[in-house]
């Protein structure tokens, strides 16, 4: 195709979006929402996986040990934590060193909650910090490292704590969410590729007479239709264009906003230049997907040529 | 390219006819039959009227020649297209060499004289500056070179269909189909356009125009054909109208 041909086609196109300015324009705002909520949702899933992805680094096994227990009993212990064979790593953390962190954790307002308490008053216990090759094996060393203490005859193992679950919850609710999430977006998808093939069908028959006569000199049919896609085209290109700066602009203020009150539980949102591609692309291709699609389906049914 | 491929469907008769038709029948879905046992041959140049009551099935005859309507059966060649057996993204091509005129002009009522004119250039993708010059030369033909930045509403009946017969010839198509191009002019008027009829004809192109004028037909002497009840039932040179208004 010649370049002024091209040219005409996306002049005439977007002189239909115009013509028909507000079905142009509800066709727009629809495909918009439709795809701002699927946005939504992709940003969303993103950030579960960025969490489970954190939180997985934090699951380790914490195992607490009784006040009295003496040092060669921990050396012990330690020997056969270290013994069992998914096992990377064990960190002896101290009581004092406990507290330390623990008030580290606990940010300003941890400050005055733990004050008064020093080495000679210090409630926690000494622990292991016990890390796993793989998260999924955390819950079965967990029960060896129970089974290591069943066998002492002293029980110097007050309590064995790790995640339990957690992982496994939010990825349950986030697959629930994201089924509902896929089929209210479908719904809406629907919807808006409906209401662009009625537009185009209006335009259609607006134009019914030029593409008569555009017959009639001998058009060809490729030649006649161009314009139409183009026209679902731009409408898809323009609708999702605006979910797109919508959702990143949002997200963008978003991360900024919880920057602070995330970053003290040590996680943190997907970042904007992470997400800006994967969201901002899909969901313009998307959109432009689904307008060629609308107008597709109204010129196979309204432009017999 | 696109030449190469659309001599594939020519019929090799080595003719000089623009239209040909053998045994065409036309039955509309709704079960009327307009054209009957139809055998006719136009050779180039010619100028040929197309009389007879109404209803008898001129429209349909000229609507299979611009392939508006295909037939029920027979073979209709157009400047040596078998256009009953060409597929359907050919059409385009073959109609390039063929300008319809109707009656009620069927300009676009946006644009101005010359938009109408090269617009018929422009969706064949004719480039720009050849548009310029080819629109503004049949303008001049027509006369209304002084009438080019006018929309149709402000001009009249005659002038709207000057304009439609620029936009008919722009392309220097084989052949003129027109379907009662004087049916809305007065008698002054229509002569005008007979007259430019005749130029355009005198320049070779080949013109076929159904009629109800019967001081035309019977003035200005040509081929005529007359059809009765989807019949060919007269065809004569330099004919008659042979009936009363
Ligand atoms: N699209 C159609 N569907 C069904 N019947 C049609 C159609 N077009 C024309 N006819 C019928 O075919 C017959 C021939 O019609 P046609 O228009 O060819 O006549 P005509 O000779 O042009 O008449 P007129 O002089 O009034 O223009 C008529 O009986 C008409 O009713
Ligand atoms: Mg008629």
């Amino acid at each position: 195709m010649k370049i002024s041909t091209v040219a005409r086609h996306f002049r005439e196109g977007a002189k239909n979006v115009g013509r028909n300015g507000w079905m142009s324009f509800a066709s727009i705002s629809s495909i918009a929402v439709s795809l701002f909520i699927l946005g939504v949702f992709m940003l969303l899933a993103l950030n579960v996986n960025k969490l489970a992805d954190q939180l997985d680094n934090q699951v380790q096994i914490s195992v607490y040990l009784e006040t009295d227990t003496d040092q060669p009993k921990i050396e012990n212990v330690e020997r056969l934590i270290k013994r069992i064979p998914e096992v990377k790593s064990v960190t002896f953390v101290s009581k004092a060193e406990g507290l330390a962190r623990f008030r580290e954790s606990m940010g300003e307002d941890g400050k005055q909650a733990l004050e008064g308490y020093d080495d000679e008053n210090n409630p926690l216990p000494d622990s292991f910090e016990v890390e796993a090759f793989n998260p999924q094996q955390i819950a079965f060393v967990a029960k060896q490292i129970e089974a290591i203490n069943e066998s002492d005859p002293d029980k110097p193992v007050k309590r064995v704590r790790y995640g339990k679950g957690t992982i496994e919850t939010l990825f349950s609710i986030t697959n629930g969410v994201r089924n509902i999430g896929l089929f209210i977006v479908l719904g809406l998808a629907v919807m808006a590729m409906f209401l662009i093939s009625t537009t185009i069908k209006m335009t259609i028959l607006a134009r019914r007479r030029e593409i008569g006569i555009m017959k009639l000199v001998g058009a060809t049919n490729s030649f006649i239709r161009w314009p139409f896609f183009i026209e679902g085209a731009l409408i898809g290109f323009s609708g999702s264009a605006a979910a797109a700066a919508g959702l990143l602009i949002g997200y963008s203020q978003l991360v900024i906003k919880t920057n602070h009150s995330m970053g003290l539980y040590m996680l943190q949102l997907s970042t904007f230049d992470e997400v800006k591609w994967l969201v901002g692309g899909t969901i313009l291709a998307l959109g432009t997907l689904l307008g060629v699609w609308g107008s597709t389906i109204s010129i196979r049914k309204h432009l017999r040529v | 390219m696109q030449d190469v491929e659309m001599d594939k469907v020519r019929i090799l008769t080595g003719s000089d006819n623009v239209i040909e038709m053998q045994d065409i029948w036309k039955t509309y879905p709704d079960g009327t039959t307009a054209l009957q046992a139809i055998n006719v041959v136009i050779e180039r140049n010619e100028f040929v009227y197309i009389v007879g009551p109404s209803g008898a099935g001129k429209s349909t005859f000229m609507k299979l020649i611009y392939r508006e309507e295909v037939p029920t059966k027979g073979q209709i060649s157009v400047n040596g297209f078998n256009i009953g057996k060409l597929k359907q993204r050919k059409i385009p091509y073959v109609r390039r060499n063929i300008g319809v005129i109707f009656q009620d002009y069927k300009l676009l009522p946006k644009l101005s004289a010359y938009e109408n004119v090269a617009f018929a250039m422009e969706v064949i993708e004719t480039p720009s500056r050849a548009i310029r010059r080819r629109t503004m030369e049949v303008l001049e033909l027509v006369g209304l070179k002084h009438k080019a930045g006018s929309l149709p509403a402000q001009l009249s009946g005659g002038e709207q269909q000057r304009i439609a017969i620029a936009r008919a010839i722009v392309n220097n198509p084989a052949v003129i189909v027109a379907d009662e191009p004087t049916g809305n002019l007065d008698p002054e008027t229509s002569w005008g356009i007979m007259k430019l009829l005749e130029e355009i004809n005198f320049r070779g192109t080949t013109i076929v125009m159904a009629t109800h004028n019967k001081e035309i037909v019977n003035t200005l002497r040509k081929r005529v054909i007359a059809i009765e009840k989807g019949s060919i039932s007269r065809d004569e040179p330099r004919g008659e109208y042979g009936y009363e208004n």
